[in-house]
């Protein structure tokens, strides 16, 4: 069954705050990764493995340089779930 | 020794150690004689012929920020934990960044990230691995992270020479500072191998103690006859180093000064001592003479003696020569006796050691020394011994390190 926006957004809260110490409650859609997070290309690595376990969906590397915002993996993530 | 030449003084100490978890608390074990050494419980430890090993007293991914844990090799979180100590022990000097190096040095590196990544390689594909999985593994990691740490700009360096390694950094950084390469360094040495692989490794040299897995307390006995070889340890220790001007403007506390260095090469073997001693009596020569020590000021040697057959009396032999008619009364401490065989953490710890030594006028004992395999005339003793002045002049004390690949460095500290 595919996750709401709601869910996906809390997974990656998770992920995040695992990963690069951001606490969850700071992961809104609009932030970007890189100026508003401060999560270098190496974190970025380690959040797109995690959430491949989390939500089931692969991110290949030329997909993740697009992904700048946390808004931009939730509609990843929801997209390929449809196509899936 | 040219004398309008940059003195460099240590302001600032760091240590996390099977003993201790900071500099004080290492500090009164060893003088109080407390073994750092357990016996290895560990499924891993049930076949090898050493199941001994003296773990850090503290786990050191508890006393840093959880993401930081994640992307430290167990060495480098040892490394962070000394660093902070160190820096905050040294007052957090305000220096120019281009004027602030790192030298931190491990003998090994990051072995353990280097097991585990493979592991997941085999079972999970290249995919799963941590991307931080380089800067975990390689030597420099600790150095390259502690850079980062402080805003260091001026130079970041690792100097690899397994067991000398720490040392040979608290060398080479005051090298730095003499040339006027920098103004500020933190130095030091850093090991996390205590693991199946590296003590198979080592019992395969036979260099480690296996006939006390059942009284581990008593394992590591420099200078005793009935030593047998090393016990593994782990953890880090950190000084910092400063030109005498930058510290004294500043107004800095100075525990001591690096008067100097000396290096030299065994070019015998790779693995075991010259039993002639030549490349040790050269190191320590070179040290004295480096920092403009004569032999009778030399109050306290901090020996390398590992606890392996060869090695230790090797080193009493060589000091005793290189002090020459200086020899009787010079105090010489072996704390690895307590601390196990930090490898690459070695030099560093003990040099940590030797200054408070001299700041306290005490060196520590020498556990299990019950029988002391030693006719070279030295002073090495199973309790805690005074130090006083010998002769005119700032009492010195030295660190020995030698390392596996024929790597000697001895580090002469005087008094501020």
């Amino acid at each position: 069954m595919a996750m709401t926006e709601q869910e996906i957004l809390e997974g990656l809260g998770e992920i995040i705050d695992e990963v690069a110490g951001v606490p969850a409650d700071q992961v809104t859609p609009d932030k970007t990764f890189v100026d508003d997070l401060d999560i270098d290309s190496l974190s970025m690595v380690e959040i797109a493995v995690a959430a491949q376990d989390k939500f089931g969906v692969e991110i290949p590397d030329d997909q993740l340089k697009d992904l700048k915002t946390v808004q931009d993996v939730i509609n990843y993530v929801r997209r390929a779930e449809v196509s899936a | 020794m040219g004398t309008d030449r940059t003195r460099v003084v240590v302001t600032g100490l760091g240590a996390i150690t099977p003993v201790g978890t900071d500099v004080p608390s290492t500090w009164e074990a060893l003088k109080a004689g407390r073994s750092g050494v357990q016996q290895l419980t560990d499924d891993w430890a049930a076949e090898l012929p050493a199941r001994i090993a003296a773990w850090a007293a503290a786990d050191p991914a508890t006393l840093i920020d959880r993401v930081q844990a994640r992307r430290l090799d167990r060495c480098e979180q040892f490394a962070l934990v000394a660093a902070r100590e160190a820096w905050a022990d040294a007052g957090s000097p305000d220096v120019d960044p281009e004027r602030l190096g790192v030298v931190v040095s491990s003998g090994i590196g990051g072995v353990a990230s280097t097991l585990a990544a493979y592991d997941t390689l085999k079972e999970k594909g290249w995919q799963r691995l941590s991307p931080y999985t380089v800067p975990m593994l390689m030597p420099n990691g600790a150095a390259g992270w502690l850079a980062i740490e402080l805003g260091a700009r001026a130079e970041v360096h690792t100097t690899v020479s397994a067991c000398a390694s720490g040392a040979e950094a608290i060398g080479y950084a005051m090298d730095m500072i003499r040339a006027g390469r920098a103004d500020v360094v933190l130095a030091g040495g850093t090991e996390a191998a205590i693991m199946q692989l590296n003590i198979a490794a080592f019992a395969a040299m036979r260099a480690l103690c296996t006939s006390r897995n059942d009284d581990p307390v008593s394992a590591s006995r420099p200078f005793d006859k009935g030593r047998d070889g090393f016990v593994l340890g782990e953890g880090a220790g950190m000084v910092i180093l400063e030109s005498e001007e930058h510290a004294a403007a500043r107004g800095a506390h100075v525990y001591a000064v690096v008067a100097g260095v000396g290096y030299s090469s065994d070019a015998h073997h790779i693995a075991q001592p010259d039993p002639e001693g030549a490349g040790l009596r050269l190191v320590l020569r070179r040290a004295m003479a480096d920092g403009g020590v004569r032999p009778e000021q030399v109050v306290h040697v901090n020996a390398h003696a590992t606890s392996t057959p060869a090695g230790d009396v090797v080193e009493a032999q060589a000091i005793a020569a290189a002090l020459g008619d200086a020899a009787p009364g010079v105090v010489v401490s072996a704390t690895k006796s307590m601390t196990g065989h930090l490898l690459g953490g070695a030099g560093a710890v003990e040099s940590v050691a030797a200054i408070l030594a001299l700041r306290d006028r005490v060196a520590p004992p020498t556990i299990n020394l019950e029988d002391p395999d030693d006719d070279a005339g030295l002073t090495i003793s199973a309790q805690p011994q005074q130090l006083s002045q010998r002769a005119d002049g700032p009492m010195a004390v030295i660190n020995n390190s030698f390392g596996f690949g024929g790597a000697n460095v001895a580090l002469a500290f005087t008094e501020a």
